[in-house]
């Protein structure tokens, strides 16, 4: 028999403590069993998927438990928040409150909320047991293996922004600081043409076509480097000086050269990304074996020949390494120089403004479609590489 | 995939060939359609027309600890047709030698012609196939393109290669593996591989440098025994190094021992031992006292080191 899991024998315990304490006690009281069907509905599912998953001994039935329970609880904390906050004692995040009550202390505000994070606590768990318990799952099938791979960084995701929705609002953590997801999704959802018009103009624009300049650049550079020895002396250490240049200082640079719409933010990010490229490609084109070469000189072929039929592919591994990089690079060096002037759109532009204007949500929705952006942009990379590298020792199957 | 998977169709041939070699008639009109004379003993034939011709050769390599002679006053005449193997100690210089005929390296004194041209032009006519210690396979071509390599770079067309990608894959039995990536295969198939694209290139004269080396002793018999055939079928000149004694004396019709510090030519032995041999030839007297002979020579080379 194996151990029994510490994780829902603490869940168990915090079930019992959300039911025995009230889940807030301020203002006025509520308790999880006062609360008609949905209080009895989330104290068994909950209170069941803990107990069934005490002992780790058939996991497929514990899972579909646990997923069942941590959701419903999930559900009911999510729905309870506006009760929660009319109905907790007067803790407004360390601010004295408005209508002169006198402020409880954290203590004190979290002793009378007991119920509540022991409820959110065995949730919590329950989640932590599911994803542990869904990533040690062998599924059958390539289907079934897919959906998992999805399935787990999905739960891990949501239950990531659950954490942070109920920690944001019950404990009043003001807007400024951190809006909940909510908000952001709501903003995120009411502001769609301005956020798309400011992905096109930085993203379309500026990355994409700064990308391919510097990342087009280096790569040719890195050829002709590779042919010339002369310019491997003179020229590399001057590419390292450039990759040296600070973005701050010749972002408002290329604003006189190029202007202030996104051709001068292209040009930014042309020059971060030229330099990983050209490292990166010059180290792949030494990447072929002393013995691969060898064998191109038996055979008495050409410099071209020998580059494109082997050096090339054989660099191919760091060639996708300096564009992967690149990626990221791109997004910030696009969003920075957005910051020394601008025409009225742009993602940077929108983060200075409204951090300005003490928007902090739609500072967090353009954040959030960078980092989408950025994510897709980085994940369609390694997919092309995936399908060029297909033979490299970390992709063979 | 391993290499056992082959193996039957492999020991197919062999019997193949077995029962062939026991009719005399048949066993002399498959070596009569060889270029070479019949006669390989050494000795008043007339000897045939010489592939390679090294006098006095010498390479000084020059590294940080000063200079380090690697060939020293090398003769050597290869005639069309032999099979010859360079035996020694690590540090020998049997590499450097086939890689100075290959035009890797560049000897720093005396002369050597392959071909009657310099290695350079040697090299340029696409005037021999090598096979290396490592197969050096490029893993994101599958088998057929690797060996069709050197016959894109020839520019030779789409047609003749796959002719001659097939025929070659069959002569080292992998048909069928064409799509297999070469990661996919066993040591001993990948090295086969690799024999099968230096034979694509249909050179006259093979150099092969410990092609299996890295290989366990049971695979590395029955690629002995296809690389005879092989020679006997096609009639190829063959330099081929190796440190192993009975793979030396098993394949060669000379066998060159070297010895190293400074690499040089110490005995150059005749084998007496019939053209045509299967593996059980090693038992034979006339067999070890070849081996003997290499032996002592080895032995030679290494004697100042006690």
């Amino acid at each position: 028999m194996s151990r029994p899991s510490w994780q829902a024998l603490l869940a168990l315990v915090a079930v019992v403590a959300a039911v025995a304490l009230p889940l807030a006690d301020g203002r006025s009281t509520i308790f999880l069993v006062d609360d008609g069907l949905a209080g009895f509905l989330v104290v068994w599912t909950v209170g069941l998927a803990a107990i069934f998953a005490v002992w780790p001994a058939g996991r497929e039935a514990s899972i579909e438990a646990l997923f069942i329970g941590a959701h419903a609880g999930a559900a009911y904390i999510y729905l309870f928040l506006p009760r929660f906050a009319a109905a907790a004692p007067a803790w407004t995040f360390g601010q004295r409150p408005a209508d002169g009550s006198g402020p409880v202390g954290f203590g004190t505000f979290l002793a009378d909320t007991a119920g509540f994070w022991g409820l959110f606590l065995a949730v919590w768990l329950l989640a932590w047991l599911l994803v542990t318990r869904l990533s040690l799952l062998r599924a059958g099938g390539r289907l079934g293996s897919l959906l998992l791979r999805i399935l787990v960084p999905a739960l891990f995701g949501i239950w990531l922004l659950f954490l942070w929705e109920v920690v944001t609002r019950a404990l009043g953590v003001p807007p400024v600081l951190l809006p909940p997801p909510s908000a952001i999704g709501a903003r995120i959802a009411a502001s769609l043409p301005t956020l798309w018009a400011d992905f096109r103009q930085t993203f379309l624009k500026a990355v994409i076509a700064g990308f391919a300049i510097g990342s087009g650049a280096g790569f040719l550079f890195a050829l002709l480097v590779d042919r010339i020895p002369f310019l491997k002396r003179g020229l590399l250490p001057i590419g390292n000086l450039v990759s040296a240049l600070p973005i701050i200082g010749i972002a408002p640079i290329m604003v006189m050269w190029f202007g202030f719409d996104w051709p001068s933010k292209a040009a930014v990010v042309a020059i971060m990304t030229f330099f990983p490229m050209l490292v990166n490609t010059l180290a792949g084109l030494d990447a072929a074996d002393r013995i691969q070469r060898d064998l191109m000189r038996t055979y008495a072929a050409s410099h071209g020949q020998t580059l494109f039929k082997l050096r090339l592919p054989a660099a191919l591994p760091f060639i996708f390494n300096g564009l992967k990089i690149n990626t990221t690079l791109a997004l910030i060096g696009a969003i920075v120089a957005e910051f020394f002037g601008t025409p009225i759109v742009g993602m940077g532009f929108r983060i200075s403004t409204e951090v300005g204007r003490m928007s902090i949500d739609m500072v967090w929705a353009e954040i959030a479609v960078a980092a989408l952006a950025g994510s897709v942009f980085y994940g369609v990379m390694a997919l092309i590489e995936r399908a060029c590298t297909f033979w490299h020792p970390s992709f063979r199957t | 995939m391993t290499d056992e998977a082959a193996a039957p169709r492999g020991a197919g041939i062999l019997r193949a060939i077995a029962q062939k070699r026991s009719t005399p008639p048949l066993a002399a009109a498959a070596a009569g359609g060889a270029v070479v004379p019949v006669e390989r003993a050494p000795a008043p034939v007339p000897p045939a027309p010489v592939v390679i011709d090294v006098r006095n050769l010498s390479l000084t390599f020059m590294t940080n600890d000063g200079p380090v002679d690697a060939l020293s006053g090398i003769d050597l005449s290869v005639h069309r047709g032999e099979f010859i193997s360079l035996i020694g100690p690590s540090g020998c210089g049997k590499t450097t030698l086939l890689r100075v005929i290959a035009d890797l390296e560049q000897p720093t004194a005396g002369s050597i012609s392959v071909n009657g041209v310099t290695p350079e032009e040697a090299r340029r006519n696409r005037g021999y196939g090598y096979v290396f210690q490592a197969a050096a396979l490029y893993p994101w071509r599958n088998v057929a393109r690797n060996v069709a390599l050197p016959l894109e770079i020839m520019g030779i067309d789409k047609a003749e290669r796959d002719r001659r990608v097939a025929e070659n894959l069959a002569h080292v039995n992998l048909t069928g593996f064409e799509r297999k990536f070469p990661w996919q295969l066993s040591g001993g198939m990948q090295q086969r591989v690799s024999i099968a694209r230096a034979l694509a290139v249909e050179p006259d004269l093979l150099l092969m440098d410990e092609p299996f080396g890295a290989l366990d002793e049971i695979v590395r018999d029955r690629l002995n025994q296809q690389l005879l055939e092989l020679w006997a079928k096609t009639g190829k000149t063959v330099i081929f190094v190796t440190h192993s004694l009975p793979e030396a004396v098993f394949l060669s019709t000379r066998i060159v021992v070297m010895t190293p510090r400074p690499g040089k030519v110490h005995d150059v032995i005749t084998s007496d031992l019939p053209r045509e041999r299967d593996l059980d030839i090693r038992e034979t007297p006339e067999f070890l006292k070849i081996a003997a002979r290499v032996r002592d020579g080895l032995r030679a080379g290494h004697s100042y080191e006690d």
